[in-house]
């Protein structure tokens, strides 16, 4: 399978630990893929919001770019960059629009572009529990950690075949390989974090956010886990602004899922990018540490 | 919103009613009010009109008080309300749809949204690929909001998270980029639509 990766427009900016630790993990586990050549933003929620002909055209562009090296599939880290290319695929089987994002392109579009899918779900796809086991070094067991996935990543349910919309539990299945034993089942996983609304209307995205960041301290989460560029801007480098609309401080560190399953597998913290988190995570990091140690100890005074 | 009723004499359009339909692929006569939309709805709180009332003003062809809505334009484009519909309606795509119409028509109920996609559609079109300091400052200056996120630039910048430089697609592919926004906004002219 020759495999496509389309990092979009935040992990070269806002999202570099998620891109970071994202690539870490895939070389540990061997999952090999090439980078897209000139690819393009997709145009993210401003292009579809004004047009799902100027959306398509951008993510045609960047599947005929794909396609052109000879990919089977395109496989980004970014939910909105991937809901993108789907709904582009989708609505290109439709001729009359197909005609119309055509007259947009360089070049007319191929009838057969490749696949697009998630970075986490082509993990889940090529590895097994065991075989992400095997790469554990450090287990993640103990750890409170709050699965959070966003809304776009298990929605619309048809278009990225993630499982249940309102409870998918990818994330867990490969947090769980990665030893985690304590992950709380966290009602909100689905729940809009207020998207991009932080920018032209905050109270939108502290409201939002600020929900979920509450119910996790409540639930006394040691860190969110998520998979979204976007839903961690928010939980994160606008905490702040959420704990100001809900009258409180949050103290909640906000770590990407391939930033936890780095730490499994004994990544390099800078390599998986956690110096960029906003909230810091060394407690994160310290209890994982201590508990492992703890075990070992206890393992170690058996025998 | 006011809670006057609806005035189903005054302003009824039922081509409007087919035009949304074929458009958004859906079929809007199937809603009969449960109100999960609205009950599941992120943004509820910023609508004028809930989501089930934009359903129903659309089943009854209200056009203009559908296209002046703020809710379309405050729409976060989650799909909740798509997921719950018992109908199987995708209502977050006749939110959609109805905003297209309202741009097409140029109404803007909500300018502040349509000026930040609009700086981030801009420095696409310009680099490629977004830019988000460059957003940032479009958008200030458009809307003369000069103080958005300012409280959020120090740790954005010390954390190395915006970068001062946009990133352009190299051999050409910014200009490719370029061409694609050129032909949409040359078509939106000839078709006499807001670009």
């Amino acid at each position: 399978m020759n495999i496509g990766y389309y990092p979009g427009c935040s992990a070269k900016g806002s999202s570099l630990d998620y891109e970071l630790s994202s690539a870490a993990v895939c070389r540990e586990l061997g999952l090999v893929s090439s980078e897209i050549t000139d690819w393009n933003c997709c145009g993210s929620t401003p292009a579809h919001a004004i047009s799902s002909e100027l959306s398509a055209a951008l993510c045609t562009r960047n599947l005929m770019q794909a396609s052109k090296q000879g990919a089977d599939v395109v496989m980004t880290p970014c939910p909105s960059c991937l809901s993108n290319l789907l709904h582009a695929k989708e609505r290109m089987k439709n001729p009359e629009f197909r005609k119309r994002v055509d007259e947009l392109l360089d070049e007319p579009s191929k009838e057969d572009l490749p696949e697009a899918t998630s970075v986490m779900q082509m993990i889940g796809r090529m590895y097994n529990t065991g075989q992400i086991a095997a790469h554990v070094k450090m287990s993640l067991a103990g750890l409170r950690i709050a699965p959070y996935y966003g809304c776009l990543m298990s929605r619309p349910a048809d278009l990225m075949n993630f499982g249940d919309p309102e409870n998918p539990t990818l994330m867990e299945s490969l947090l769980a390989a990665c030893g985690a034993t304590d992950i709380l089942d966290f009602p909100l996983k689905t729940e809009c974090c207020g998207a991009a609304s932080g920018i032209p209307h905050r109270p939108l995205s502290s409201v939002n956010s600020g929900r979920i960041l509450e119910l996790a301290t409540r639930m006394e989460a040691d860190c969110i886990a998520v998979c979204c560029p976007l839903c961690q801007m928010n939980l994160d480098l606008r905490q702040k602004q959420a704990g100001r609309q809900a009258k409180t401080r949050f103290d909640m560190p906000v770590l990407y899922y391939t930033q936890l399953m780095g730490l499994a597998f004994g990544c390099d913290e800078k390599e998986l990018g956690l110096d960029k988190l906003i909230a810091r995570p060394d407690k994160v990091v310290d209890k994982i540490k201590a508990l492992n140690t703890a075990v070992r100890e206890a393992q170690g005074g058996k025998a | 919103m006011q809670d006057s009723p609806l005035n189903i004499v005054r302003g009824r359009d039922v081509s409007f009613i087919k035009e949304v339909e074929a458009e958004s692929g859906q079929n809007v006569s199937n809603c009969y009010q449960c109100g999960n939309c609205t009950a599941g709805c992120p943004a509820a709180f910023t609508y004028d009109m809930q989501a089930n009332q934009v359903m129903r003003a659309v089943q009854l062809g209200l056009k203009d008080q559908v296209l002046h809505s703020k809710s379309i334009w405050m729409c976060l484009s989650c799909s909740t309300c798509s997921l719950r519909c018992p109908n199987n309606i995708d209502v977050a795509s006749v939110m959609e749809t109805l905003r297209h119409m309202a741009r097409r028509e140029n109404i803007v109920a909500v300018p502040r949204m349509d000026k930040f996609w609009m700086s981030f559609l801009n420095t696409v079109q310009a680099f490629g690929r977004s830019f988000e300091i460059g957003t940032m400052v479009l958008y200030m200056l458009r809307s003369l909001r000069l103080t958005t996120d300012v409280d959020l630039a120090p740790s954005a910048l010390s954390k190395g998270k915006l970068g001062f430089k946009p990133h352009v697609i190299p051999d050409g592919g910014a200009k490719a980029v370029g061409r694609i926004f050129k032909r949409y906004q040359e078509r939106a002219k000839r078709e006499g639509v807001r670009p």
